[in-house]
């Protein structure tokens, strides 16, 4: 069990978003939530610690799921299982409660929180696809006092590589904010793996959109897993939008997927593997979809 | 060179007040420093869920969480769950099904067993299989650790 982390020179433990802002403005931190993946990632030399290790998880203000002025609004700090026990969630976004089922494992869920989900980044990450798909924007908040700055940034141009998002090394994000969806929305999440627990998407897809009639509105679809960021799907979007859901509008949504998704092969899937997969299962969860 | 911190923390029901190294993982804390051998390294990233320990009432993996996160927190880990009433009917129960084997996942399905019955005093045997989803055990197949789980949440249910 040697200790490969080096250079953690202090640590702090902030009350206040002031004092967490103010330790971030002065560089070289390392922000620890629930340290699910922090820890590994550091251990595994994969994202050395900086030298100021700072531990969010006493800030107040960063907790809580609460519907308000049309958003519905996640504090940085909520661990998936708060998510997963969270009726608000349940009932009004299937799609972010179903991938919290489906994460990790119980004493992961009971730990990780949805800011640091976000923050880490992955391509594969189980909230970022649903969260994505239901339009949500990542807030932003820098510098003290009077001098604080809050920015939204829409989840679709939040990500900007594997591991990396457009959060500057000042900034703290503080919350998720979700649109209330309108009434007649649906929704749903598809993780593929090679078993339900504790395993890295080969690929997940989220669908969202508004019952109009016979026909579907607002058509999100998110893919994870398929590209160097979880992504939207364009082009099987427009295939849907203003269409009534049937077999051929559905096939030709699968197919359009194809044209949006650009994986590559890795130990857990081939890039043709993945592609067939979006094919299968966006058609699947498309099906469900419909009726719903 | 490694800094210390100094933290205070409730582990099993006593005060503790230590110096750990900041980057310390609370399973070496557990293990190295305070010699609770009892939670088990198994893989160091949060796949087996053989280092699992409660904190402030939840089930977590101790290799992923850092030590100086244990500052103000209430800690119970598997010599600890063993003294309260669940965890010596759930020890009996394992014994009696045959659920141990090598016996390295035991401590910490203990755990979580004793968690998964805080949070719902009666699963059902799917409640029970998803409870224990992060908890992996390369002897028995599941099947009678899930049997003495089971048999414990009925005598809790009914006694």
């Amino acid at each position: 069990m040697a200790a490969t982390v080096h250079g953690v020179q202090s640590y702090v433990a902030p009350r206040s978003l002031d004092e967490a802002l103010a330790v971030l403005a002065g560089g070289g931190v390392s922000v620890l939530a629930g340290g699910t993946d922090l820890m590994p990632q550091a251990r595994a030399g994969r994202r050395p610690l900086e030298p100021v290790l700072m531990n969010i998880r006493r800030v107040a203000g960063l907790g809580g799921v609460d519907l308000a002025g049309g958003s519905i609004r996640i504090g940085a700090l909520v661990t998936v299982t708060e998510l997963r026990d969270s009726a608000l969630v349940r009932e009004r976004l299937p799609p972010l409660w179903q991938a919290c089922d489906q994460f990790a494992s119980d004493q992961i869920r009971n730990v990780a929180t949805v800011g640091g989900n976000l923050c880490n980044a992955s391509p594969a990450g189980d909230t970022l696809v649903p969260l994505l798909a239901l339009d949500a924007s990542a807030v932003l908040a820098a510098g003290s006092g009077d001098a604080r700055r809050t920015r939204r940034v829409p989840l679709a141009q939040f990500f900007t590589g594997p591991g990396r998002s457009c959060r500057q090394p000042d900034e703290l994000l503080v919350a998720v904010e979700v649109p209330e969806p309108p009434a007649g929305s649906v929704g749903a999440f598809h993780k593929h793996g090679t078993r339900p627990a504790l395993d890295i998407s080969t690929i997940s897809l989220a669908v969202a959109a508004r019952r109009d009639g016979a026909v579907l509105r607002d058509v999100r679809i998110a893919c994870g897993a398929v590209a160097p960021t979880p992504i939207r799907a364009p082009r099987a979007e427009a295939a849907l939008e203003g269409r009534s859901p049937d077999a051929a509008t559905i096939e030709a949504a699968a197919q359009a997927a194809l044209q949006d998704v650009h994986p590559i092969s890795d130990l857990r899937a081939s890039d043709w593997y993945r592609r067939e997969l979006v094919h299968n299962l966006l058609q699947r969860v498309l099906s469900h979809v419909s009726q719903l | 060179m490694s800094v210390n911190c100094d933290i205070t923390f409730t582990l099993n029901g006593v005060a503790r007040r230590l110096s750990v190294p900041l980057e310390m993982s609370t399973l070496e804390l557990l293990r190295d420093q305070l010699g609770l051998t009892g939670t088990k390294y198994g893989c160091g990233e949060g796949e087996c869920g053989a280092c699992t320990v409660l904190v402030d009432g939840v089930s977590v993996n101790s290799c992923l969480m850092f030590a100086v996160d244990c500052d103000g927190r209430e800690l119970v880990t598997v010599e600890g769950v063993i003294a309260g009433a669940t965890g010596q009917r759930l020890r009996d129960s394992f014994v009696e099904k045959g659920a141990v084997q090598c016996g390295f996942c035991t401590p910490g399905l203990m755990v979580q067993a004793t968690h998964l019955l805080a949070r719902d005093p009666a699963p059902d045997e799917e409640t029970i299989r998803r409870g224990i989803e992060g908890n992996l055990c390369r002897c028995t197949g599941y099947r009678k650790i899930i049997d003495a789980i089971a048999t414990v949440a009925q005598g809790e249910h009914h006694g």
